[in-house]
């Protein structure tokens, strides 16, 4: 197993390219933990706090949302079509160079 | 003003655990929590999902975590501040602190320790241009006294347990409720939602889904919001009230401007000799803190706690000799005049 490359824009703009372990057991709002990148995570990955609500900007295919994600970003705000939730987007290998904005702080 | 000699902020599964290990010091705690119930996030958030790193539990929910945390430390009669968030930490002469909470509520105590986790919980406000404008002027995100309601016309947003909960009550208090949520499934408990379908049904709940609110309108006092409903033409409803019901955050808070060192949204102490903060007499342990190879973890707490405690005894007893004892060994003397204790060998002779 080997490590992808993940793209993340900040909430400032700035896009950052980072390298993401597949065989961790890692999500995305966890890469940007890993990474420092301001992602709070406050809930731990339950898809029930959305701190780490992100847009999808690349045409990766992603895993189905669950019901948990998607009522979670029923709730949330400055929710748009391609809005996911990091902790529920664990991280394969068919993830390599996929790009993602961090959505604003609630 | 309450007197104690531990004050502990936040009362969540570490600020609990400290009670006991201060118990066991012979020392007072007394807790403050914003929200209205002890537990912090394992309560508030998740307290049906499990949790399977706390020693000696191979899976405990987080509710029952909290419950035996309470009843562990039922004998060492803990004091509550809870539903009140404390705003201002005042270190006076004698090297005592006393700490004020937005009710201003007053707590001395020679040892603050801030066990706050993530920062006190408070509701999500939506991204409404002139919500503020309103904020009590006819918009409230927390329902203190619904009689403020009644013969009020009334709309809430949001999609979770107390939009649904609080739209069936205001339905009796009300002259009208309007539920608006983004979506047309709702994340509360089954019941609850087939509650709101019968009032809506009766005509006692208008719901507006999938829709939103965008804009609030009105002179001082809020007199109408805009409606949004997916794929129609903006609408205006007129309204005296807007709750917003969208869940709650944790905030560092007032804890920010207390002179404590921060970084990372943390409370820096400096090692984990004793997790002393840069004021001196003020500690921090579990989340809220932050220190070279730290983890946030529940059981890093627990630690904590105990360490934070010899250290605090040593503050509030100077010079007094203590060693650690066991509790297999010594047993747990409750305030409450209780006793615990390992059952005694019985020795006899055969004859």
């Amino acid at each position: 197993m080997s490590d992808i490359t993940i793209y993340i824009k900040d909430r400032k703009g700035k896009k950052h390219s980072v390298q993401a372990p597949t065989d961790m057991a890692m999500n995305l709002m966890e890469i940007c933990k890993a990474y420092e990148l301001p992602v709070e995570g406050t809930c731990g990955g339950m898809a029930m706090c959305a701190s780490c609500q992100c847009y999808i900007l690349s045409k990766h295919e992603l895993p189905e949302m669950s019901i948990d994600e998607d009522l979670m970003l029923a709730e949330t705000f400055y929710v748009k079509e391609n809005s996911r939730l990091g902790c529920q987007i664990p991280i394969t290998e068919n993830l390599n160079e996929l790009y993602i904005e961090l959505a604003p702080e609630v | 003003m309450i007197h104690t000699d531990i004050l502990i902020i936040g009362a969540g599964p570490t600020g609990l655990f400290t009670v006991f290990e201060a118990g066991l010091l012979k020392l007072k705690t007394h807790l403050i929590d914003a929200l209205p119930q002890p537990g912090g996030q394992c309560a508030e958030i998740y307290p049906k999902k499990p949790i399977y790193d706390i020693p000696g539990f191979p899976e405990i929910l987080a509710g029952d975590l909290i419950k035996n945390l309470l009843k562990q430390i039922e004998s060492f009669e803990p004091g509550f501040t809870l539903g009140e968030r404390a705003e201002t930490l005042e270190r006076l002469e004698d090297d005592t602190f006393i700490v004020t909470t937005n009710k201003g509520t007053k707590h001395h105590a020679p040892v603050v320790v801030i066990a706050g986790g993530l920062g006190s919980f408070e509701p999500r406000k939506p991204p409404i241009a002139n919500l503020q404008k309103y904020e009590d002027n006819g918009v409230a995100y927390i329902i203190r006294d619904p009689e403020v309601y009644r013969n009020k016309k009334v709309v809430i947003a949001g999609g979770g347990d107390s939009a649904l909960d609080w739209s069936i009550f205001l339905a009796d208090v009300a002259s009208e409720v309007t539920l608006v949520h983004r979506r047309n499934e709702f994340r509360g408990a089954l019941d609850s939602v087939e509650k709101v379908q019968e009032l809506k049904n009766q005509g006692k709940i208008n719901l507006i889904t999938p829709a939103e609110i965008t804009d609030l309108h009105g002179e001082n006092e809020l007199s109408g919001v805009t409606v949004q409903k997916k794929g129609e033409e903006p609408a205006f409803l007129e309204v005296d009230h807007f709750i917003p019901l969208f869940g709650l955050s944790p905030k560092l808070g007032p804890l920010g401007d207390w002179g404590l060192e921060i970084e990372k949204n943390a409370i820096k102490v400096d090692n984990s000799y004793d997790y002393q903060t840069n004021i001196p007499g003020v500690y921090a342990i579990g989340d809220v803190n932050t220190y070279k190879g730290k983890l946030k973890l529940i059981l890093s707490g627990f630690h904590e706690a105990a360490v934070m405690c010899q250290s605090a005894y040593q503050r509030i007893n100077p010079g007094k000799k203590y060693v650690m004892k066991y509790t297999t060994v010594s047993g747990v003397e409750g305030f409450d005049g209780s006793k615990k204790e390992a059952k005694r060998e019985t020795v006899q002779t055969i004859y």
